[in-house]
């Protein structure tokens, strides 16, 4: 790797390799950077915001921008923490996260970004949004209540499964996730529990039926640490290029 | 030497379980420790009914009748602090899983069309019940809350570090492990 590849991020120097993004060479440094809709073996999707960083003191996601020899990144900030708590609040008001009731506890993104934020309140008025649940599909259930709009299960089913399961629909506010069939039920689908877009969700929304709460409390995958401490879970799946499994 | 003034914390359940009011006994033998600091008004454990002025206020639940709006500004005009304590007072918890159906239907499900009622059997009526609003609110969308305590409930060491802080005089700091939505 040359020595002239290297940025400063929050005072320390990170190697990078070119075509990386900010957040793939902060990952592959060790250095964990909050994120939702990144997932290594995807390209960068840049919804989620939570990645904001700041480089050369302009706000950008990390996940999309390329790293390039002698910026400086500002991510472990009190201003930038800050944000990225309200973004964390934003979605926890806009949904209905009840996580005593929630199988993917524990194992939630989300959840495991508010701790590690030091998120202690909603701080918003709750918006209580009404999203039936669909459990047509004999494997799997579908909870739309806990969906931050990541895109990961559309972009797996459409890239990996070739399937073209879910998509977005609606704007704004009112913007959700739905199925592509006719009658709009998962049932209806060609959809499968092998299917990478089932291994994706950072929250809960995709659950394998008959398996919730199979993981007691203490054993749960972000019990032991806080997610920051599972950096390496995150890093690129191929150093140097964007991943596409 | 005067010994320090005891705090007088008061608390109180809403909308809850009392889970987090048990949660709070869970600190087992440091309840005699916190009594050296605190003594308590209102409270389920004093059965004082109305709360004087304090220092420290403890909500547990979420509002989702008229008497809670009551108890909880009466705790926000007698406190200088006040705590949203577990999952309902910070986001309404599983009383507010209810929010998405309308409160009629949902009072008719269980007095008019269950099965098994005694006949006659009508949505209960007496001026002693508290109405019910038509959503679950989480308690900082009623009054302004200081501090936040999530978890369901939050263990015995979490409200025990979260009170240590607090009457060390200092911003709680929770930590991994303490801090926890369930």
């Amino acid at each position: 790797m040359s020595e002239t590849n290297t940025f400063i991020l929050d005072d320390q120097e990170i190697p990078f390799t070119p075509g990386q993004s900010v957040m793939q060479a902060a990952l592959s440094a060790g250095v964990f950077i909050p994120h939702l809709c990144y997932h290594p073996e995807f390209r960068p999707h840049g919804s989620c915001k939570l990645c904001t960083v700041k480089i050369n003191g302009r706000p950008a996601t990390s996940c999309t921008t390329p790293a390039a020899h002698g910026m400086e990144v500002e991510s472990n900030t009190p201003e930038i923490l800050d944000k990225r708590r309200t973004l964390v609040q934003m979605l926890l008001v806009e949904g209905n996260h009840f996580c005593p009731s929630c199988e993917k506890s524990g194992f939630c993104k989300l959840q495991a970004l508010g701790y590690e934020l030091g998120v202690m309140t909603p701080r918003f008025n709750l918006l209580y949004p009404t999203r039936p649940v669909d459990a047509s599909h004999p494997d799997v259930l579908l909870d739309f209540n806990r969906c931050i709009l990541c895109e990961l299960c559309i972009r797996a089913s459409t890239e990996v499964d070739g399937k073209f399961v879910f998509a977005l629909s609606g704007r704004g506010i009112k913007k959700h996730l739905v199925v592509n069939a006719e009658s709009g039920r998962l049932a209806d689908t060609n959809f499968s529990l092998a299917d990478k877009a089932a291994q994706v969700c950072p929250v809960g929304v995709i659950l394998p039926k008959r398996k919730g709460f199979a993981v007691p409390y203490g054993e749960r995958h972000f019990d032991d640490a806080p997610i920051s401490a599972h950096v390496d879970e995150f890093k690129p799946v191929m150093p140097g290029q964007e991943g596409r499994s | 030497m005067n010994a320090p003034r005891k705090l007088k914390v008061a608390t109180t359940s809403l909308a809850g379980c009392f889970g987090c009011h048990m949660s709070l006994l869970d600190i087992d033998e440091r309840l005699l420790e916190l009594l050296e600091f605190i003594e308590f008004d209102r409270s389920p454990l004093t059965d004082i009914k109305h709360c004087g002025p304090c220092d420290i206020g403890i909500i547990e639940g979420g509002v989702c009748n008229a008497e809670n709006v009551h108890v909880l500004r009466e705790f926000r005009a007698n406190c200088k602090i006040l705590i949203a304590l577990g999952a309902c007072a910070v986001n309404g918890g599983l009383p507010a899983q209810r929010n998405h159906l309308d409160l009629r239907d949902i009072l008719a499900a269980v007095y008019v069309t269950e099965e098994g009622l005694v006949p006659g059997t009508q949505i209960p009526n007496d001026l002693e019940l508290p109405l019910p609003l038509n959503h679950v609110h989480p308690i900082h969308e009623v009054v302004n809350i200081d501090y936040f305590l999530p978890g369901c409930p939050p263990s015995g060491d979490a409200i025990w570090k979260f009170l240590t802080d607090l009457l060390a005089g200092h911003t709680p700091r929770l930590g991994h492990g303490l801090i926890r939505y369930d």
